[in-house]
C-alpha cells in the first residue's frame, strides 16, 4: 500500500530524514516511535505533501502511485488522512460545512455526485457517536475554542467521515487524558478494516496499549534504526531510547 | 512557500472582463457649461433641472477634489472625460425589442432578464450606459402606486416628487463627486412607495459601464413615505479596459415615518489588471435619512471590484426612535484601494445604529475602513455599536481603521471593537489535507469570514455575492 524508499528530507534547507524506508501494507498498524527531532512528524508531513519540506531523495509510492507528483490534496482524496498534532482553528468556518465540502471534494474526486443532505446528517450522527462527540462542538467553528482533547477528538471524528486508507496519526495522545484516550483509540479500533492500515507516531508506548500495533519502527535522526513486533514498545517503555543511540553509534 | 499559494489564489483575473458591441452615442470630452446644457438639452429636460445642474456645475468649479482619504488618486483630467453616452435606439416595449447583444452580457453575467422576470419576481431596470434600457414589472408596481423609473422618466413624469426630494439628502455643495454628479448626471433609478404600501417585490437595477472613457454618473432617489416598506437592490459589473473610467454616484434614501428601506449592493466594476493597470474609480456618496419616527434604513454592500473605491453609506437618524445599520464586506486585490465605511448621524432620540464593516485585503492592496459616529446635542439615548474587521491574504497587503466618534450627548453609548486576522499557511494545509484545494480553502474562509454581512443580502444576491468571494455556498444543513 505504502512504499518509502531511501527517504531524505529537508526544511528550509536542514535534512531532517536521511534515508528513512518503510513498508506498510493494508491491515497493518505500524507505530513509529523515536526521541524528540528525530523526524516523525517529518515523516507525516512529508507523506501528506506539505509544502514547507522538501524531497530531496527517495520515492514515496502509495497503491503504485508517485506520490511526489500530487498536490497535498490528491493525496488526501486518494485515502491518506493525518491526524494532526496540532489541529489548526479555522474561524468562521462551520464544522458542518467544512466536513460536507471535504466529503464533496472526495466524492468528485472520485467521480461521485455529491452526498444527500439526509445522507451526509446520518453519517454525521454515527461517526459522532463513534467517538463521542458532543453535538455542540459539530455546530461550531473548525477547532475554534475546542479544548485540546476536543480538538483530538475532532480529528478522530474527520478521519470516520472520510474513511481514509491510510491514517497517520501524529502524537493523537499527547494531551489526552486516560478517558479521551480510550475513546480516541476505541475509534481508531473500530474503523480498522483488512483493507486500511494505520501509522501511529507516538513518544509513548501508553496509546499502543489501546491500539495494538503489528509493527514497531524506532525512528532516530532521520532514519528507521530498529523494528520489531509490539515487545519493542515495552521495551523502550523500561529502557528509553538511550540504548537505541548507543546502537546506533556502534 | 509562504505567499504561493495564497498568491496563485489571488492573482486569478477579472473573470467579467468583456464589452458589449451596441452602439453608442457620444459627446465630445471635455466639461463646460455648453456640456452640461447639452446633456440636459439631450435628456430633454425641464428649465428647473438644467438649472439645478448648472448651480451645481458652478459651485463645482470652485471645489477640489478631497485628499484625506487613505488613497493615492492619480490626477484626474475632468477635462478629457466624456460625460454622455446614451444606446441610439429607443428604448424598447418588449424583450423582443432589446438588442441581443444586451441579454448576452446579462447571461454573461448570470443575470438572464427574461428567467428573472419569469422565476423571481423582480423588476429590474436595467441601465445600460447612463440610458434606461428597460424596466419591467412597472405596470405591476403601478397598480399599487409604488413609483419604480428611470430618473429621466422620473423628471418628466413626476417632477413633483423629484423637485421636493432631489439635493434633500446629498446637497449639490456636499463634497466634490456630488456637486460633479449634480451637474452631469446621466440616469438612474426613481422609487417612490406610497403611504402604507409594502412593496411585494425585491426592486433591482444593474448598472454596467460600457462605453471608453465614459464617466458614468448615475443618481438614484429612493423615497419610502410613511408606513412603507422596499427593499432595493442595486449591482454591477463592468467590461474590461485599459483607459481609467470614473464613476461618481449619488443614491438618496428619504425615509418617512415608520418606512422601512432595506438597500442592497454588489459591487464589481472592473479593479484594473493584475499591475494595477485601468480599472474603476468609484467615488460615490449614497446617504439615507430617517427622517420620521421609528423609520429605519439598512445598507448592506459586498465590494469586490474598483481600482479606487471612496464610498461612504450613511444615515442621518433624525426622527426619534429611527434606528440604521450598515453591513460591508470590501474585498481589495493586486493594486486596488478602498476607503470605504459608513457616517451615522444621531439627532433624534432614542436612535440606534450598528455598524458590521468586514475588510479583505490581497496582493499588493490597501483597504480602509472610516467611520464616523456622530451624536447630537439632542439624541439622548442614542446608541451605536460598531465592529470593523480585518483579514489580510498574504503579508504585502495593508488594512487600516479610522473611527470617528462625535459625542455630545451624555446619555450616549458608542462602542467600537476590532479585529485583524490573516488566513495561514497552516489553515490552508488542513484544509488540503482534508481533500481540499487551496483555492477552495481560501474560499471556504473568506465565506466563512463574510457569511454574517453576506446573510443580510436578499436571496438572489446573496448567490451572486458568494460568487464573486470565490466560495461554495454554505448550504441547508447545519
Amino acid at each position: 500500500m505504502l512504499e518509502i524508499k531511501d527517504l531524505h528530507a529537508s526544511i528550509n534547507g536542514k535534512e531532517i530524514l536521511k534515508g528513512l524506508s518503510l513498508s506498510v501494507k493494508p491491515g497493518e498498524i505500524h507505530a513509529i516511535m523515536g526521541p524528540n527531532g528525530s523526524g516523525k512528524s517529518t515523516l507525516s508531513s512529508v507523506i501528506t505533501g506539505n509544502p514547507s519540506f522538501e524531497v530531496t531523495q527517495g520515492s514515496i509510492v502509495f497503491e503504485s502511485k508517485d506520490l511526489q507528483k500530487m498536490a497535498p490534496e490528491e493525496r488526501a482524496n486518494e485515502g491518506i488522512f493525518l491526524s494532526f498534532q496540532y489541529p489548526v482553528e479555522i474561524p468562521g468556518v462551520s464544522m458542518v460545512n467544512f466536513m460536507r465540502t471535504a466529503i464533496n471534494e472526495q466524492r468528485k474526486y472520485r467521480n461521485l455526485p455529491p452526498i444527500s443532505a439526509t445522507d451526509f446528517l446520518r453519517i454525521m450522527r454515527e461517526k459522532k457517536a463513534l467517538v463521542e462527540m458532543d453535538n455542540k462542538l459539530t455546530n461550531r467553528s473548525v477547532n475554534e475554542g475546542f479544548s485540546g482533547g476536543e480538538k483530538k477528538r475532532n480529528e478522530i471524528f474527520q478521519m470516520a467521515m472520510l474513511e481514509p486508507k491510510l491514517a497517520i496519526l501524529d502524537e493523537t495522545d499527547s494531551g489526552l487524558d486516560i478517558d479521551a484516550l480510550r475513546i480516541v483509540a476505541n475509534g481508531v479500533n473500530k474503523l480498522k478494516s483488512p483493507e486500511n492500515a494505520t501509522i501511529v507516531i507516538t513518544h509513548y508506548q501508553r496509546l499502543l496499549e489501546y491500539i495494538i500495533p503489528d509493527y514497531v519502527h524506532v525512528l532516530y535522526d532521520g532514519k528507521i534504526v530498529k523494528s520489531g513486533g509490539k515487545e519493542l514498545a515495552m521495551e523502550l517503555e523500561t529502557r528509553g531510547y538511550d540504548w537505541i543511540k548507543q546502537e546506533v553509534v556502534v | 512557500m509562504s505567499d504561493t499559494i495564497i498568491h496563485e489564489v489571488t492573482q486569478s483575473e477579472y473573470k467579467y472582463g468583456f464589452t458589449t458591441d451596441i452602439e453608442t452615442e457620444v459627446i465630445p470630452v471635455g466639461l463646460n457649461e455648453d456640456v452640461v446644457r447639452m446633456i440636459s438639452a439631450k435628456k430633454n429636460e425641464p428649465e428647473w433641472m438644467l438649472e439645478f445642474r448648472l448651480k451645481a456645475y458652478r459651485h463645482w468649479l470652485t471645489m477640489k477634489m478631497p485628499e484625506w482619504a487613505h488613497l493615492n488618486i492619480p490626477e484626474i483630467d475632468y477635462q478629457s472625460i466624456s460625460y454622455f453616452a446614451a444606446p441610439r435606439k429607443n428604448a424598447p416595449q418588449s424583450l423582443d425589442e432589446v438588442d441581443p447583444e444586451l441579454l448576452k452580457t446579462f447571461d454573461k453575467l448570470g443575470i438572464p432578464l427574461e428567467e428573472q422576470k419569469a422565476l423571481s419576481g423582480i423588476a429590474v431596470d436595467a441601465v445600460m450606459d447612463s440610458v434606461s434600457v428597460k424596466t419591467t414589472f412597472k405596470e405591476t408596481l403601478a397598480e399599487m402606486g409604488i413609483i419604480f423609473c428611470s430618473f429621466s422618466e422620473a423628471v418628466e413624469h413626476h417632477p413633483d416628487l423629484v423637485k421636493k426630494y432631489m439635493g434633500t439628502v446629498v446637497p449639490h455643495t456636499d463634497n466634490f463627486f456630488a456637486a460633479l454628479n449634480s451637474a452631469v448626471f446621466s440616469d438612474g433609478s426613481f422609487v417612490y412607495i406610497p403611504k402604507g404600501v409594502r412593496c411585494p417585490m425585491e426592486l433591482s437595477t444593474y448598472f454596467r459601464i460600457n462605453a471608453i472613457n465614459t464617466g458614468q454618473f448615475e443618481r438614484t432617489l429612493i423615497v419610502a413615505d410613511e408606513d412603507s416598506y422596499v427593499s432595493y437592490l442595486e449591482g454591477c459589473t463592468a467590461p474590461q479596459r485599459d483607459e481609467n473610467q470614473l464613476h461618481a454616484a449619488i443614491v438618496e434614501i428619504v425615509a418617512m415615518k415608520n418606512a422601512d428601506v432595506k438597500y442592497s449592493t454588489v459591487q464589481n466594476w472592473y479593479p484594473g489588471d493584475k499591475d494595477g493597470k485601468g480599472g474603476i474609480y468609484n467615488f460615490v456618496t449614497k446617504r439615507g435619512i430617517c427622517k420620521g419616527e421609528n423609520s429605519h434604513i439598512s445598507w448592506t454592500q459586498v465590494e469586490t471590484g474598483s481600482a479606487i473605491t471612496w464610498k461612504y453609506p450613511s444615515c442621518i437618524l433624525m426622527g426619534d426612535n429611527s434606528s440604521a445599520e450598515f453591513y460591508s464586506v470590501a474585498v481589495t486585490n493586486h493594486h486596488q484601494q478602498a476607503d470605504t465605511g459608513s457616517k451615522m448621524i444621531h439627532l433624534g432620540k432614542n436612535t440606534s445604529s450598528h455598524i458590521l464593516s468586514k475588510g479583505i485585503s490581497a496582493g499588493v492592496s490597501q483597504n480602509s475602513y472610516r467611520g464616523l459616529v456622530k451624536v447630537g446635542v439632542n439624541a439622548e439615548n442614542a446608541r451605536n455599536f460598531s465592529q470593523c474587521d480585518s483579514l489580510l491574504l498574504g503579508d504585502k497587503c495593508g488594512a487600516h481603521t479610522f473611527p470617528y466618534m462625535e459625542v455630545n450627548n451624555e446619555s450616549a453609548i458608542v462602542e467600537h471593537e476590532a479585529t485583524t486576522s490573516k488566513i495561514s499557511e497552516d489553515q490552508i494545509f488542513y484544509c488540503n489535507q482534508r481533500g481540499i484545494s487551496s483555492e477552495d480553502a481560501v474560499g471556504l474562509i473568506v465565506n466563512g469570514y463574510a457569511k454574517e454581512v453576506v446573510d443580510k443580502l436578499p436571496m438572489e444576491f446573496a448567490v451572486e455575492a458568494q460568487k464573486l468571494l470565490q466560495i461554495t455556498l454554505e448550504g441547508s444543513v447545519g
